[in-house]
């Protein structure tokens, strides 16, 4: 309680990654990209990037090819829904290996298991 | 320069005055010729303001929420269904912390309609974080629009600046405008604590969590409670800080003095009257024909009564045998808020309970109801001869 400046009397928040925390923890399916179908990743080009323009949460990379970031991903789907080849698909977050999820606990990873 | 004009006038010379920039208001009666001033004022060239018209009093205030997020000096005003309209904004100006300055033009709430004074427009909005000031007359109406900005700029809390529909708003009556030179001495340019930036982009007023979080700083941001709290800190602290205002408008100007209570004939008082607004005037004449008679009495004003004086109005009253409180409100299922509101302090501070003095509240003038100095006369004498009297009292009840 020791910061009572203007800027802490009221709730302002920068454009940034991770304001609101990290929200990728409130995801209970994940999209998942398949490179195989995904236009920018098959022609090598930039191309398509209608993920990238329709992801509310500026989640996922105007890169060859698109990368979602999971520490912020909640999971809507709205990627795999206006994906025109039906390159991302929801897979449930319980069925996903544990190892490659940047959100679950390892023993030499960020967040240790308790 | 001494003017004779109406209330709503005073209010919109005010404003000119302390060059508010952005003015967005919806007309309601009885607060509508103070809009009409104040945009004639613009339309003359008389005023460098932006002035909205919007299609309700929401958005009015929605639209000077949005200005004082800019930086922008504003200002609205409205009356009863109005100001409950704009219920959901009020709260929000004060959680964002937006120095906003509003006259309440009283008047009693519908239904059924009824567009005459009380206060039951703006004692319903008390506990909505908003500083709540009551004008007596047309001198405090003016002064105390300037002294409204002075205080809301400083402390980032919106302030109310209230008086009486048709008593104060229509009635004419001499006043001293303010001179340029003088305003300027006393209130500054507005220096805003925070103002949107294009270069520097932000969301105000985001989702806060239950509890404390990092920021994307990494600094730790405050949560709901730690923001709450400070809003109500810091209204707690603006019962000083509005004396010291009142201080140093007296400097420069040369009047007021308590920005508080107004005491009148209290010093040596076994009987003290309290209540809002033009009717502690009105209760002035009252003292002065039971003085005649003999009874101490005296009445004291509440001028701010958000935050609530309530160190100073238990000093005020401590020595009195009894207080009687008359109001023009009802918190409906109790009593009127005043009453509680006072009898909650003399609680809290009296130091020898045992000396305190009987608190009787009364209603009076709802609706516009005529208040009759007589009547009053006759309902205070009752009161103090210890007459049993139904709670809450409503004086001048035709049933």
């Amino acid at each position: 309680m020791g910061t009572r400046g203007y800027r802490y009397k009221t709730s302002h928040s920068q454009s940034g990654p991770g304001d609101g925390g990290r929200t990728g923890s409130w995801r209970v399916q994940r999209p998942v990209l398949n490179t195989e179908l995904c236009t920018p990743a098959k022609r090598g080009a930039e191309a398509c990037f209608i993920c990238w323009l329709y992801c509310p949460d500026c989640v996922i990379s105007r890169t060859i090819p698109p990368v979602i970031d999971y520490e912020y991903c909640k999971g809507c789907a709205i990627c795999a829904e206006e994906c025109p080849t039906k390159a991302i698909t929801m897979v449930d977050e319980a069925d996903h290996q544990a190892d490659d999820d940047p959100q679950a606990c390892s023993p030499e990873g960020p967040r240790p298991c308790t | 320069m001494h003017i004779i004009e109406n209330g709503n006038v005073a209010a919109a010379l005010g404003v000119k005055l302390a060059g508010a920039q952005v003015i967005a208001a919806y007309p309601i009666t009885p607060q509508t010729p103070l809009t009409e001033k104040l945009s004639e004022f613009i339309e003359a060239g008389e005023m460098k303001a932006q002035y909205v018209p919007v299609e309700s009093e929401h958005s009015a205030l929605a639209a000077c929420i949005a200005a004082s997020s800019a930086g922008a000096r504003a200002f609205t005003a409205t009356s009863a269904n109005g100001l409950l309209y704009m219920h959901e904004q009020i709260h929000w100006a004060a959680g964002a912390r937006l120095p906003i300055v509003m006259c309440v033009v009283n008047r009693a709430v519908g239904a059924p309609w009824c567009i005459w004074n009380d206060h039951q427009d703006s004692i319903s909005q008390r506990d909505t974080g908003w500083i709540q000031m009551y004008a007596c007359d047309h001198q405090q109406i003016i002064d105390g629009v300037l002294k409204a900005f002075a205080i809301a700029e400083a402390t980032s809390i919106p302030v109310m600046l209230c008086y009486d529909g048709y008593l104060l708003s229509h009635t004419y009556m001499p006043f001293e405008v303010p001179e340029e030179e003088s305003v300027a001495r006393f209130l500054m340019p507005f220096k805003p604590s925070y103002a949107l930036d294009p270069a520097d982009p932000a969301n105000l007023n985001t989702v806060t969590l239950p509890d404390v979080r990092m920021d994307v700083t990494g600094e730790m941001a405050h949560g709901y409670m730690e923001i709450r709290y400070l809003l109500q800190e810091d209204l707690r602290g603006a019962l000083a800080f509005a004396q010291q205002t009142e201080d140093r408008f007296k400097e420069v100007f040369g009047r007021g003095g308590d920005a508080l209570l107004e005491p009148y004939r209290c010093d040596d008082a076994e009987y003290v009257v309290v209540g809002l607004g033009s009717l502690t005037y009105q209760l002035r004449d009252v003292v002065e024909i039971l003085r005649g008679e003999g009874i101490k009495i005296g009445v004291l004003g509440v001028r701010l009564y958000r935050p609530f004086p309530d160190e100073a109005v238990t000093e005020a009253l401590k020595n009195a045998l009894g207080v009687i409180v008359i109001e023009k409100a009802v918190s409906y299922g109790y009593e009127g808020a005043l009453v509680s509101d006072l009898k909650s302090a003399l609680y809290e501070h009296l130091k020898d309970k045992s000396r305190a003095p009987y608190v009787r509240g009364m209603i009076a003038g709802i609706g516009g109801r005529d208040i009759r100095t007589a009547e009053l006369a006759t309902t205070l004498r009752a009161a103090i001869a210890g007459a049993p009297v139904e709670l809450p009292n409503w004086i001048g009840i035709k049933l």
